[in-house]
């Protein structure tokens, strides 16, 4: 590695841009075994009323508007594949094909969350939400099911919680991505340092991946939830 | 590999000429605040947290005198019944969150870790001095809920209680300890990374110092779980915020599952607090007894170990929540089981204690203090995962005394240990001898007046958390409290005398203790970049007092005070002296 020891993106305290890699990687690598413990506390969490609650888990689920979901499923992982467009981009120096693809990349996690915010106005209308007021129509709904409304909105809790921390990782990745586009446009990243492209993208595919449980663990819950009932 | 040791009389190899002291350190580089502020010197981020942790655990102190002066008369004799609860709250989430979890990893680990595996900086600079910011964040929120009036719910925060009936500041105080959370996960991750690919040419796992090993297997902790309680403390929030959650028990909820999430941090988390503890003595112990470490590799294991073992048992907390008795009787069993890489690690200690030429400067009986008060906090341990006993001992005083005897018998003896150890290294000064033993003396001697009888008193049923007792408790409470003032003053020491040192200390040389490892190559205090000459190449163990030479097969200085013949000192494999042999070398 001694051609790349003078190179500019090299920090001082590394030897070589072999190691500074190195260690980007493995850091973001260990950073995502955290995101996942900490997820892994909700999905423990539902795993265990999901157990105990069935039916009212599955009503509640079918609640949710599985369009939206599913049209998001898609911008995800369209957004994954960008993003790994982007490293190739990087990686062959292409600056103008870099921007391109992180920008389509940060266009489709601000059309997941625009879809997001109209699933979130649709489901107040609904009175999806759990609280005081809750018994008057779908809680009413559940009990003349036999259901207990209770733990309808203890479905409901998981909706909102999960999606809502699902949903502010997205938003700290489209910054991360953002701020990828302005270090690429301001040269700051030559084909030698497109490991920083790639950790942001490890962390994008989390995100995406988490979605990827999400989606059927609140959505396709309840997707059968007519047919037997 | 083994080096031929060829000498006839006195050590292995002639020490290095004591180099001459740099003129620019990394104190003196710069003076502005700002130059603090916006540091990424692992070291001076060290010194930050040096600075934050010791007013919080003064602040800790202090409730916790607010809670033994209550305790002094059977009705409470200073404070409210309300204002008690407050108290030890404040206690427990101050010294937990705000000290002890720091304590070592970020103020030592963050300092030595580089110079220990020979290199300039921890892996992410920048993040490092982040999680500072992070943490004093997360500080200003926990001392703000406590100005605002406290909270009453105990560092545990068990629902239904902290979600809807405490009238207290439960939010900002959570989102303290939340906030934290990411400071102490962002030192962890930097530590593993650092010690996975920043290590010097010839600096082999079988050769890290085993403070090293202990501090890795914490960061694996640190990484592990404590994302795990931050979504606990989340949903905590939320709960509170939104009057409804996932733990409500009106909706069909499960408060004890919190209890599950909690302690599945929480537990490991007593080994975030230990670990480095253990790295500490292993290093200071060695040193001073001038012998190669017995069981190298059994330690290094054994931490890695705990830290496995440690995430299988957090239901221990739990046995009369209302778990199954099948899953009652596994973590009884798990627990029972990491008691096996502890006591592991107190053998080995012994070992290397035996035969060796012992001084005890402060260091020294600070470790002393912490393998005795520990070996009594593990087996205590022991008598609270046998589920019989766990019945009677739950929620006593009992429980008070184990852990106080293995997080400040252990732990903060630990702390002071390395404090004193180090303290040459990071300010190039050095304390005085005669004061500093006193202080480790009268602190053990406080402890004990101190914990001692709250075993008595927990074993005849006396609950914690309570701010009256009945009249027959009074005598063992005023012994206590006696203790505790006999403690505080053991603690108010060092600030004097170590303070003191900076001024009219004696200027420390860069190998004051004769110790073998890396750090102690660096001038005292170290240069910006650590070492002035990189890179460095190691060839030896970290601990080979046998052969009297350090890392880099250099010989030692002669060590203070003692009257080490090297003919006298024992190796691992046998006297290492004037005859002619070949010595193994660790590694
Ligand atoms: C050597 C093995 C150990 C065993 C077998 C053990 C066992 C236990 C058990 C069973 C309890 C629950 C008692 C109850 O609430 O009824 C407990 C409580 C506790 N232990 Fe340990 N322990 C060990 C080591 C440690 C260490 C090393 C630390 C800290 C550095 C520690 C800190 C604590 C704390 C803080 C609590 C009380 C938590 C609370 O309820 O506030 N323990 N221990
Ligand atoms: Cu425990």
């Amino acid at each position: 590695m001694s051609a790349s020891t003078h190179s500019p993106v090299l920090k001082h305290h590394f030897e070589d841009l072999g190691q500074q890699h190195a260690c980007e990687r493995l850091g973001m690598w260990m950073f995502l075994a955290t995101e996942i413990l900490f997820f892994g506390g909700l999905f423990g969490a539902y795993t265990v009323y999901r157990l105990w609650y069935p039916h009212e888990f599955e009503f509640a689920s079918s609640h949710l508007n599985r369009v939206f979901a599913t049209v998001n499923t898609m911008f995800l992982i369209t957004s994954s594949l960008t993003m790994t467009l982007a490293i190739r981009s990087a990686k062959l120096g292409d600056k103008g094909a870099l921007v391109r693809n992180l920008l389509i990349t940060a266009a489709l996690a601000t059309a997941f969350m625009v879809v997001k915010g109209f699933e979130y106005a649709e489901d107040f209308h609904e009175h999806l939400v759990p609280g005081p007021g809750f018994s008057a129509d779908i809680g009413k709904e559940a009990s003349d099911k036999g259901l207990d409304p209770g733990k309808v909105q203890l479905f409901l809790c998981f909706y909102y919680v999960m999606t809502g921390i699902h949903g502010i990782h997205i938003i700290i990745g489209i910054g991360c991505i953002l701020w990828l586009v302005w270090e690429a446009w301001r040269g700051a990243i030559p084909p030698e340092n497109y490991s920083t492209v790639e950790v942001v993208s490890l962390y994008w595919h989390l995100v995406d991946a988490i979605w990827l449980f999400l989606m059927p663990l609140l959505y396709l819950a309840g997707a059968g939830y007519g047919a037997h009932h | 590999m083994s080096i031929a040791v060829t000498s006839h009389s006195g050590p292995a190899a002639a020490p290095p000429p004591e180099p001459p002291t740099p003129p620019v350190n990394y104190l003196n580089v710069s003076h502005t605040i700002w130059s603090w502020l916006f540091t990424v010197d692992h070291k001076r981020i060290g010194i930050l947290y040096l600075v934050s942790i010791s007013i919080f655990f003064v602040a800790g102190g202090a409730a916790a005198g607010i809670v033994r002066l209550n305790l002094l008369q059977p009705d409470g004799a200073i404070v409210s019944e309300d204002a008690y609860n407050r108290a030890f709250t404040a206690h427990g989430v101050l010294m937990l969150f705000f000290f002890l979890i720091p304590a070592v990893p970020a103020v030592f680990g963050n300092f030595f870790i580089p110079m220990m595996i020979g290199t300039k900086d921890l892996a992410f600079p920048k993040l490092n001095i982040a999680s500072w910011y992070v943490f004093m964040i997360g500080a200003v929120c926990a001392v703000w809920a406590v100005l605002a009036g406290g909270i009453d719910t105990g560092w545990t925060l068990y629902p239904p209680y902290s979600t809807r009936a405490s009238q207290s500041n439960v939010i900002p105080g959570v989102m303290g300890a939340f906030i934290s959370g990411f400071s102490s996960i962002m030192t962890g991750l930097n530590i593993m990374v650092t010690v996975h690919k920043m290590r010097a040419p010839g600096m082999t796992w079988g050769r890290l110092p085993l403070f090293v090993w202990a501090l890795y297997a914490t960061s694996l902790i640190q990484l592990l779980a404590t994302p795990v309680v931050a979504i606990s403390l989340v949903l905590i929030m939320v709960e509170r915020v939104a009057g409804i959650g996932i733990f409500d028990p009106t909706i069909g909820g499960d408060p004890v599952l919190f209890q599950h999430l909690f302690w599945f941090y929480s537990h490991p988390a007593v080994y975030i607090m230990i670990l480095p503890g253990m790295g500490v003595i292993s290093e200071v112990l060695t040193c001073f007894s001038r012998k190669n470490i017995f069981g190298y590799h059994a330690i290094a294991w054994s931490s890695v170990g705990i830290a496995v073992v440690g995430f299988l048992l957090w239901a221990h907390h739990m046995f009369v929540a209302g778990i199954s008795f099948y899953a009652a009787l596994l973590f009884s069993l798990l627990s029972m089981l990491v008691a096996v890489p502890s006591a592991i690690k107190v053998f080995n200690w012994v070992a290397t204690l035996y035969r060796g030429s012992i001084t005890y400067q402060a260091p020294m009986l600070f470790s002393l203090g912490f393998v005795v008060l520990f070996i009594v906090g593990g087996l205590t341990g022991l008598f609270l995962a046998t589920l019989g006993t766990d019945i009677h001992l739950h929620d006593t005083y009992f429980v008070v005394a184990h852990f106080h005897f293995v997080m400040v018998g252990g732990m903060v003896m630990g702390y002071f240990a390395a404090l004193h150890f180090w303290w040459p290294k990071m300010t190039g000064r050095m304390y005085s001898d005669w004061w500093s033993r006193m202080a480790a003396a009268i602190i053990i001697f406080g402890f004990f007046i101190t914990f001692i009888p709250q075993f008595v008193m927990g074993y005849h049923g006396m609950p914690r958390r309570y701010p009256n007792y009945p009249a027959e408790f009074q005598f063992l409470n005023v012994m206590s409290t006696a203790g505790a003032s006999i403690l505080g003053i053991g603690y108010l020491m060092p600030a004097v005398y170590l303070t003191l040192s900076l001024f009219f200390g004696k200027r420390a040389t860069a190998n004051p203790w004769s110790a073998t490892g890396l750090e102690w190559q660096c001038p005292s205090p170290p240069v910006v970049h650590n070492f002035e000459h990189m890179p460095l190449v190691v060839v030896c163990g970290p601990y080979e007092y046998a052969l009297g030479v350090d890392q880099l097969g250099r010989g030692l200085p002669e060590p203070p005070g003692s009257q080490d013949d090297p003919a006298h000192r024992d190796g691992v494999t046998g006297p290492a002296g004037p005859m002619h042999k070949e010595t193994e070398v660790v590694g």
